[in-house]
């Protein structure tokens, strides 16, 4: 990456064409409720970073706003450079971003395979097909290959609703992974697996190529301080402090919003 | 789903096959392709399609023209119905007008009684200039139509079936009014007067079979699983890459086709094209030959058509012979409609499933299959490239 106090890669920076994502002022008022009010951040490519915060935080919006399912009140979004703002939500998925959802958002109707596959003819061409895939076909190899990461290939043929609930998590995984991704959002992936199925998935995210980058949104500090090399802090829609993971640990002010109250 | 008879016939040809010796084997490799196709075809399949080709034989042409051609031509625009509402999830009231704009861009570009409107065009010209017209007007319902869900889609289609209906009873210069137009036949070729009954017959058969393997090849393709998926969950599909409005569109598009083929056919099978043809009744007819068929799968509508055609040209006579006033055959499709629909909100393709599974059910040799009978039902409605089972 760029080194420390060149003028280049300040003005770089400044250009935003250093940062994998950047947001300036974003807000999200829902009525009055200020979800997420005036949230600055900035995120290197192949950075891992986690978002912390109590329930209600705006952690969720935050992701809303940055994969364009809303779109923010104020501020601007930047991703790779490129102001998406604007955009719909599949505009910016088309340029590499990614998301899993804190509630599964999976294809109930449809197979384990089909729903991976999807996901990977989303970011691909012929997305109007009339075609139906060739028994070699591309795409539908890379859809195997996913479910075979995540430990779904022998529930490929089973329809999503038949799944257990800790399976729909790791589909939701699969289909962020789909394509190339450059940065990937996930939101709450741990919340109710197992400790085994959690042990996984800290191994499937430390094991991503190293030039894709992550905002992990966690409740359980040791998984979150695992997969992640700086941490964020949210409360009441704000961004209140940032850090890595030892700083944000022993932080006095952290350990009694969010810490403290967890062990209470 | 799970079939008792194929789940056999897997199972006995199967054996003696891999029993046998070498030559039987060389000959399935060379025509393997055709051979899979073939075997892949269930016995049922094959005898429903004998009985379709057949028909000619053993029906009068009234029976052929009035039942069966009708009947498919319904089938097929309650299928452009179909598509859109099993696949997409969107239920469209205006497939009617499409398939009438077909038939009324026909009449005024080819020949009709009505010279003075008629274009005379030769049919070859007239045809698919016609269907791609109406396929365009299916586009821009579409394009209306898709910012709106559930309740408000039906509202719009509706309100352009009703707009379009009254726009051709007042309109004279094109539409021709309230007589619209009549004299519309279908072209001599090859020696053939399509006009016959059953000449027609088979021409309908041939273009209803088309749209319907369409329909089932499209659905498991691409552009057809993501339909699904905007059907299931547009969100998500959004965050996967799609334009889930550029794809709800081109649903349309694709509807509006099937939708015209149908429209061309009906007014070659009715020798007339009128507002009433395309009225708010016919528009709702179609909704109801969807559902009551099912709208689940492709051939719900065709099951649709055959029971509202068999209904609407018999309720008559037996109504007139209670001694009630034959007027009230409407009445009947609607008690019809009802009794299906309170019975099995998947019509009567769900009836028919379940029926289906008791009887599975209940035979201990299927019980005994049962674990494996799953798996391969599951495994139909997959992407893997060679699931073209046949429903
Ligand atoms: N679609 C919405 N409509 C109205 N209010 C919302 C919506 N989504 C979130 N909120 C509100 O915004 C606040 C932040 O929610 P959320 O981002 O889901 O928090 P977190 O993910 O940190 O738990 C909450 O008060 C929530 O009630
Ligand atoms: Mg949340």
């Amino acid at each position: 990456m760029s080194g420390l106090n060149t003028t280049v890669a300040d003005r770089l920076q400044a250009a935003g064409t250093a940062n994998a994502l950047e947001l300036r002022g974003v807000s999200k008022y829902f009525g009055a409720l200020a979800a997420i009010s005036d949230v600055t951040l900035t995120v290197k490519p192949g950075e891992r970073r986690a978002v912390l915060g109590s329930n209600g935080a705006g952690k969720t919006t935050l992701f809303n706003c940055i994969t364009g399912d809303f779109l923010p009140t104020a501020g601007t979004i930047r991703l790779f450079g490129e102001d998406v703002t604007q955009f719909p939500a599949y505009e910016r998925i088309r340029r590499g971003l990614r998301r899993t959802y804190q509630i599964s958002l999976l294809f109930n109707e449809l197979s384990v395979i089909d729903n991976i596959y999807l996901a990977c003819r989303g970011v691909s061409r012929a997305r109007f097909s009339m075609l139906r895939p060739r028994v070699n076909d591309a795409l539908l190899n890379s859809a195997i290959d996913l479910a075979t990461v995540v430990h779904l290939l022998e529930f490929k043929d089973t329809l999503v609703a038949n799944l257990s609930y800790g399976q729909q998590r790791q589909l939701e995984i699969a289909l962020a992974l789909a394509g190339a991704p450059r940065f990937v959002l996930f939101d709450e992936p741990a919340a109710g697996l197992s400790p085994s199925e959690r042990a996984e998935l800290i191994d499937i995210l430390n094991n991503l190529p190293s030039h894709i980058g992550y905002i992990i949104i966690e409740h359980d500090m040791d998984v979150a301080l695992r997969v992640s090399e700086s941490v964020s802090m949210m409360h009441n829609g704000l961004i209140f402090k940032e850090g890595s993971p030892l700083e944000i640990e022993s932080d006095p002010e952290v350990q009694e919003l969010y810490l403290g109250g967890a062990h209470e | 789903m799970v079939d008792p008879t194929e789940q056999s016939s897997v199972s006995d040809t199967s054996g003696p096959l891999a029993q046998r010796s070498g030559g039987v084997h060389t000959l399935r490799e060379s025509n393997s392709a055709l051979y899979r196709w073939l075997s892949s075809i269930p016995p049922s399949y094959a005898v429903f399609a004998c009985v379709l080709l057949l028909l000619p034989a053993v029906s009068s042409s009234f029976v052929l023209s009035q039942i069966f051609s009708w009947g498919l031509i319904l089938g097929m625009i309650g299928l452009s119905l179909m598509f859109l509402g099993g696949y997409g999830g969107m239920v469209s009231l205006s497939q009617m007008s499409v398939a009438g704009l077909a038939g009324y861009m026909l009449a005024i570009l080819g020949s009709s009684a009505i010279t003075d409107i008629s274009v005379g065009w030769p049919w070859w010209l007239a045809v698919p200039v016609a269907i791609i017209i109406a396929t365009l007007f299916c586009t821009v319902i579409g394009l209306l139509a898709v910012r709106t869900e559930g309740i408000y889609t039906i509202m719009i289609t509706l309100a352009i079936a009703a707009a379009f209906f009254y726009f051709t009873r007042q309109n004279y210069v094109l539409f021709n009014g309230f007589s619209g137009f009549n004299g519309i036949k279908p072209p001599v070729l090859l020696g053939i007067n399509w006009k016959n009954p059953v000449p027609f017959y088979y021409l309908t058969l041939f273009w209803a079979t088309v749209a319907y393997l369409s329909v089932l090849y499209v659905s498991r393709a691409p552009f057809g699983l993501a339909l699904q998926g905007v059907r299931d969950n547009s969100r998500r599909m959004a965050a996967l890459g799609f334009s889930v409005t550029a794809h709800r569109v081109a649903a349309f598009s694709f509807a509006g086709f099937i939708a015209a083929v149908g429209g061309i056919l009906l007014v070659w099978l009715n020798g007339q094209i009128s507002p009433g043809t395309i009225g708010i009744n016919p528009a709702i007819d179609i909704l109801i030959i969807a559902i009551v068929g099912g709208l689940r799968r492709p051939i719900g509508p065709f099951i649709g058509a055959l029971i509202y055609v068999i209904l609407r040209t018999f309720a008559l006579d037996i109504l007139t012979s209670m001694g009630l006033a034959g007027e009230r055959f409407q009445l009947l499709i609607g008690l019809g409609f009802l009794v299906i629909v309170l019975w099995s909100p998947d019509g009567v393709l769900g009836l028919w499933d379940k029926w289906r599974s008791r009887v599975t059910l209940r035979d201990p040799w299927n019980r005994a299959l049962g674990k494996s009978a799953i798996t391969s039902a599951n495994k139909s409605p997959s992407i893997s490239a060679d699931t073209d089972k046949p429903l």
